[in-house]
């Protein structure tokens, strides 16, 4: 098996396994809890405004959108590191069919590799308080994806 | 037919069978759940309004049961093509899978039916609820899911096992390799794929960059002024704005996530195009169809935020261009006389 292939089928495999257990470990001890946050602030919200508790209102609906700011970025980090993953493993059985040198090639499934971890990885950085530094690592991981992409096509289309 | 033949038209179909369930449930569910959890928005705003609160509480419970029954809807969905893709890319690693033939028939038939059944338990979910069930939370057709799921577990693990196998042996295969041709509708299929999933990164990309936040906080703006007792004509037109604002966002997200998937199914079906015993003409066909039908719907479903629902109609049409390609692909694979296979036995 080629170096290029190895580290996209492997690397593909690890990120996938990674987006799994991440998954499952948020299913169990994150995701009802955010869940129950949001239903709960929402109807609470309204509850509260029916109340006439309009500060307290206001409270609970930016417990919402801090708890869906959370969630959506949570389940995009899970879904994105298994979907990159999966990419990878595909390309990995056609990678050599590429028409581009096999340094290119190994250089090109580097470049998958990282962008496909760091980009997700900066998402997760977004939900944690860090969000400077993780926006500007979703950036950077899914500017290097989308870069490996071009090329990628460009390879297959002179194949 | 051998695990591999099983898994190929196995995976096909269900990538088939899930994709006429989401165009069915596209016509038929989606906008009238949407137009109905509209309804009980303004009427938990309505009941705001009124100092209400009982009835805030029933109109979140009535959201609540609408939500549950298009997430279990959406998940079927999902949940039936992805089984798809993983039929087709064990297929593609069953001349690594080192088990004897018949562990691997049967491996490939269990996977096939845990795929089937657990996208039926998931929709299953909304209309079984608790009924009958000796759980407090869990109902029985959750446990059909759940089951269904660990089946696949089992599977994916047996084939884990044979893989693991073939690296021990230092490179002994079970069965013959894919053949590796270098045909117009494999080239086709693998720059066609690759040129879509790049498409829907870049989407991903523009959409994250731009309109994400900007909904986010639209969304919490949209919220706190449908919460500030106005009368019921404000509330209204708060409530269509908000309506307005999911579709906006659940559009973006189905075309970058469809455009994505459908470049992930070329890229696969480019590997089974042997198997697909049609002549040079009809596989081209369909190639063609395919590729046609996966770029119609995500630009038509975008498209609706502009022309409503004839682009609806339209992205509807594009589903259904990709769900007869693949069926058309399927006969090939039916057609198939099994040359492979008889060099495997």
């Amino acid at each position: 098996m080629s170096r290029d292939r190895k580290v996209l089928i492997f690397g593909g495999i690890a990120l996938a396994l990674i987006g799994m257990a991440y998954g499952l470990y948020y299913a169990v001890s994150v995701e009802h809890q955010t869940l129950d946050q949001m239903g709960g602030s929402l109807a609470g919200a309204f509850v509260s405004a029916a109340e006439r508790k309009g500060p307290e209102s206001k409270t609970l609906l930016a417990s919402y959108g801090e708890a869906k700011y959370r969630y959506v970025r949570q389940v995009d980090v899970h879904s994105h590191w298994i979907g990159l993953g999966m990419l990878m493993i595909v390309l990995g059985v056609v990678f050599e069919e590429l028409r581009f040198a096999e340094r290119r090639r190994v250089l090109l499934a580097w470049s998958l590799l990282a962008g496909s971890a760091i980009f997700p990885a900066g998402v997760m950085l977004q939900t944690v308080n860090l969000q400077t530094m993780g926006s500007a690592l979703a950036i950077a991981g899914s500017g290097l994806v989308i870069g490996a992409l071009v090329a990628t096509a460009a390879g297959f289309a002179r194949a | 037919m051998s695990a591999r033949r099983i898994l190929i038209f196995g995976g096909i179909a269900l990538i088939a069978m899930g994709m006429l369930f989401g165009d069915v449930f596209a016509v038929f569910v989606l906008h009238q759940n949407g137009g109905a959890t509209g309804a009980a928005l303004m009427q938990a705003a309505n009941a705001a309004a009124a100092q209400d609160a009982a009835g805030v509480k029933t109109a979140f419970a009535q959201i609540g049961n609408l939500m549950e029954d298009r997430g279990t809807k959406v998940d079927s969905h999902v949940h039936m093509i992805d089984a798809g893709y993983l039929a087709l890319l064990v297929a593609l690693v069953q001349p690594y899978v080192l088990l004897s033939q018949a562990k691997k028939k049967l491996l490939a038939k269990l996977l096939i039916i845990g795929g089937l059944l657990l996208p039926v338990g998931i929709f299953l979910i909304h209309y079984v609820g608790l009924a009958y069930s000796p759980f407090s939370a869990i109902g029985w057709a959750s446990v059909l899911a759940d089951s269904a799921g660990a089946l696949l577990i089992v599977c994916l693990a047996y084939e884990g096992l044979g893989l693991w196998r073939y690296f021990r042996s230092g490179g002994l295969v079970s069965e013959p390799e894919m053949p590796r041709e270098r045909s117009w509708e494999r080239r086709a299929l693998l720059s066609g794929g690759t040129l879509l999933i790049l498409l829907g990164f870049l989407h991903g990309a523009w959409y994250s960059a731009f309109r994400l936040y900007h909904h986010e906080n639209h969304e919490i703006y949209i919220l706190k002024r449908m919460s500030d007792f106005g009368n019921e004509s404000a509330i209204q037109s708060e409530v269509n704005e908000y309506g307005m604002l999911q579709v906006e966002k659940a559009v973006h997200i189905a075309a970058h996530s469809h455009i994505i998937e459908f470049g992930l199914l070329a890229i696969l079906l480019s590997f089974v195009q042997p198997f697909v015993f049609l002549s040079e003409q009809w596989k081209r066909r369909w190639v063609k169809v395919l590729l046609l039908g996966s770029v119609i719907l995500p630009l038509f479903v975008l498209l609706e935020l502009r022309f409503g629902l004839l682009a609806g109609g339209i992205a509807d049409l594009g589903g259904l261009l990709v769900i007869i390609a693949l069926v058309g692909m399927l006969v090939g694979v039916v057609r198939y006389t099994g040359r492979l296979d008889g060099e495997a036995a």
